[in-house]
């Protein structure tokens, strides 16, 4: 792996950034150490001077300037001793280790921190704290301390401050080097992954580590839109074959009878039959492509701009009422029943035609096969057979349902009509599920709500379950006219 | 139905060919203009009963001709054709100042009828009337009330609203779509010709027993109450 590539990582920057947090957080704590440290020490030293000088006036109070110049020579001869001068009024020295001094510095009081010569030291800066006192006579006694012990402090604690912040910026580049080597590993690989199946087989998902983290999360999202694309794939290439079947068949139909007529027909009359055939022909080609163009808009999820808070009770009510006649025609009960206030948020025109296309099926293939209706019959004493469509709440949904006494459909096919939704082809083998099914699916979809077919014991119970609208509005203007929910 | 003078702006020439000759052959007046500026010229300076437009129409499109006549006051009904027929695309076609929507490939009896609603729909005195009157048969509107030859005949509701829609366009040819879409506000092809069975049923209501017939077919087309003595 490339180092650049490493270093323009997301990961590598923010461990970047997080270094430079955390070395500057260090430099504080060890800064704030030393600056303590520093004024301990001084506390101490200043402490220690008080003693002594507490100490030695006492002695020169009782013994004199004989006594105390022997105490100070004696201590100024042990290694590491403090410093000591004594003067006379006037500032001559009498005895003491310091050679050089600052000339102002004993009439300064308190504790005074000074530049100093050590006796046998021309070099070097030698830096004191020191205090004046002035004993009995107008002698000056002046007691220090070299800072040099302070100074050494500082210089380690400084040493130890650079040395852990470059520990820290090395170990915290090749950390993050690390952290970011790692997550790019798995990000290249999810990339190359991904590339693959973009190139190639969009079958193809991504591996996860089963971790659950964000990687993984991401993963799986990745794949869920690979499965969605997949679905739309899947649903445009069997559109697209189902066009290509039916509208081709009507199509061939078309142009050999136009063919058929040019060829042979002698009069007008057979001329006029050929064109009526055609026309005939083009009719149905037109209603099939409207149909799977609906389909195909429904599964695309085209026109949700448009939704609108509509009662599904009443999309029930005017459907039946719409189909009502036929029903009666066909000698069929139908029994209509709707709770009233049921709101969708959806086209009402989408979940009129997909009500519609299944009251259709029932009417058409829902009666029982003995009864073997006929489409022109006249009405008959007893009904052949009963349909119930009705609206209700059920939880959070609402419900359309349309059951009938029919065949009904068989269960495995049942389940390949609802997983296999766009398979028209299978669906229209059946019958009662054709165009009209797929439709119905696809606006349940539409309305993120399910279509489910089951068995009425016996007959087909179609079930499109939809989610109620979240909040529930005046009902809009009533464009048709309250029906009885029970039709004549 | 008596003339009417029509305007198509259609961009292809074909297809207004057709329409030019079928208008003409019906007995109206049909004039052609291939794109959107030139229609909105024509609309502007001349006379129609019906403009009849199509949405995806070259230098100007249809909504924005409908938009442009409409900010001039100029409210001759316009029927839209379009080869996008859903019901957001009608909806988008009403809002921008159409009075009808016609989905591609369409059938011309069904372009005449609606066209011949429209013209009709433009002349003063329409539409407020209350009673409708066709040879005996009449129609109350607040009443609610339907009687023929003076005996009451009861209606169930919905029935009431496709004689109202037939009787207000009496001796105009109404077809399916044009009452599923005016009487059931639905615009989708039912695979079953439900409206048929609906007409049948109120055919026995107002008619059987009754002379002349007044609800006649029109075949090919669709519906129409006439006065069939006539």
């Amino acid at each position: 792996m490339a180092l650049g590539k490493l270093f323009r990582t997301t990961v590598f920057k923010i461990s970047l950034a997080y270094l430079a947090v955390s070395a500057i957080g260090a430099g504080l704590v060890l800064g704030a150490v030393g600056w303590n440290m520093e004024h301990l020490i001084d506390a101490q030293i200043a402490q220690t001077i008080d003693t002594d000088i507490t100490g030695l006036s006492e002695q020169y109070a009782q013994g004199g300037m004989r006594r105390l110049v022997n105490i100070i020579q004696k201590r100024t001869r042990r290694p590491g001793a403090g410093l000591y001068l004594v003067t006379t009024a006037a500032g001559e020295p009498i005895a003491g280790n310091i050679v050089s001094l600052p000339p102002d510095i004993l009439n300064r009081p308190g504790l005074v921190e000074t530049a100093y010569q050590p006796p046998g030291d021309t070099g070097g800066k030698h830096r004191a704290l020191a205090r004046n006192f002035v004993l009995a006579g107008g002698f000056h006694l002046l007691v220090g301390h070299d800072l040099a012990e302070g100074e050494s402090l500082r210089h380690i604690l400084g040493e130890a401050l650079l040395t852990s912040l470059l520990w820290l910026v090395v170990i915290g580049t090749l950390g993050g080097l690390w952290v970011a080597r790692r997550v790019l590993n798995r990000v290249d690989a999810i990339n190359a992954n991904a590339q693959a199946i973009v190139a190639g087989d969009l079958s193809g998902r991504l591996r996860l580590t089963g971790t659950g983290d964000e990687l993984d999360r991401l993963g799986q999202n990745f794949n869920a839109m690979l499965e969605r694309i997949a679905i739309l794939m899947a649903g445009l290439k069997e559109v697209s074959d189902n066009i290509a079947h039916d509208l081709k068949t009507p199509l061939t139909r078309l142009r050999s009878g136009v063919e058929q007529a040019l060829r042979s027909a002698k009069s007008p009359e057979e001329y006029r039959g050929a064109l009526e055939k055609a026309l005939d022909e083009s009719e149905r080609l037109i209603q099939i492509f409207d149909a799977l163009l609906s389909i195909a808009r429904a599964q695309a999820g085209a026109g949700r701009e448009g939704m609108i808070d509509f009662d599904a009770a009443s999309v029930a009510r005017d459907v039946g009422d719409l189909y009502e006649p036929v029903a009666e025609e066909r000698g069929i009960a139908l029994a209509i029943s709707a709770e009233p206030g049921l709101y969708l948020h959806g086209s009402r025109e989408l979940a009129g035609q997909a009500v519609a296309n299944l009251l259709d099926n029932a009417l058409k293939y829902g009666v029982p096969e003995a009864a073997g209706l006929g489409p022109n019959r006249a009405p008959a004493q007893d009904p052949k057979g009963t349909v119930e469509l009705s609206a209700r709440r059920c939880g959070g949904n609402v419900e359309f349902v349309v059951a009938d006494r029919g065949p009904g459909i068989a269960e495995n096919d049942r389940l390949r009509v609802l997983d296999r939704f766009v398979r028209l082809e299978n669906a229209r083998s059946r019958p009662g599920s054709g165009l009209g099914l797929s439709l119905a699916v696809a606006v349940a979809r539409l309305h993120n709500g399910s279509l489910q077919i089951e068995d009425n014991k016996p007959g087909l119970r179609v079930v499109i379950r939809l989610p109620a609208a979240p909040v529930r509005h005046e009902p809009r203007a009533p464009l048709a006219v309250p029906q009885p929910d029970k039709a004549a | 139905m008596s003339l009417m003078r029509i305007l198509i702006v259609e961009d292809d020439s074909e297809a207004a060919y057709y329409m030019v000759k079928a208008f003409r052959e019906a007995g109206h007046v049909a004039d052609y203009v291939g794109d959107g500026l030139d229609g909105y010229a024509r609309a502007r300076d001349e006379t129609y009963d019906v403009l009849i437009v199509d949405r995806m129409l070259p230098k100007l499109d249809g909504l924005s001709l409908i938009g442009s006549l409409r900010a001039q006051k100029i409210l001759t009904p316009v029927l839209i054709l379009s080869a996008l027929g859903q019901v957001d695309d009608r909806v988008k076609g009403l809002r921008a100042g159409g009075d009808d929507y016609l989905a591609k490939p369409y059938a011309f009896s069904e372009l005449l009828a609606r066209v011949e609603v429209l013209a009709r729909r433009n002349r003063p005195g329409l539409g407020e009337e209350t009673v409708f009157r066709v040879n005996g048969l009449e129609l109350d509107r607040l009443a609610h009330r339907l009687t023929r030859d003076g005996k009451e005949i009861q209606l169930q509701p919905r029935e009431f609203r496709l004689l109202e829609y037939l009787m207000k366009h009496a001796d105009q040819v109404v077809t399916r779509t044009m009452l599923l879409e005016n009487v059931w506000d639905y615009h989708f092809d039912p695979q079953t010709n439900v409206i048929d069975v609906h007409i049948s049923r109120l055919r026995a209501k107002i008619d059987k027993g009754f002379d002349p017939p007044l609800l006649q077919t029109i075949r090919g087309a669709g519906y129409m109450i006439r006065d069939g003595s006539r």
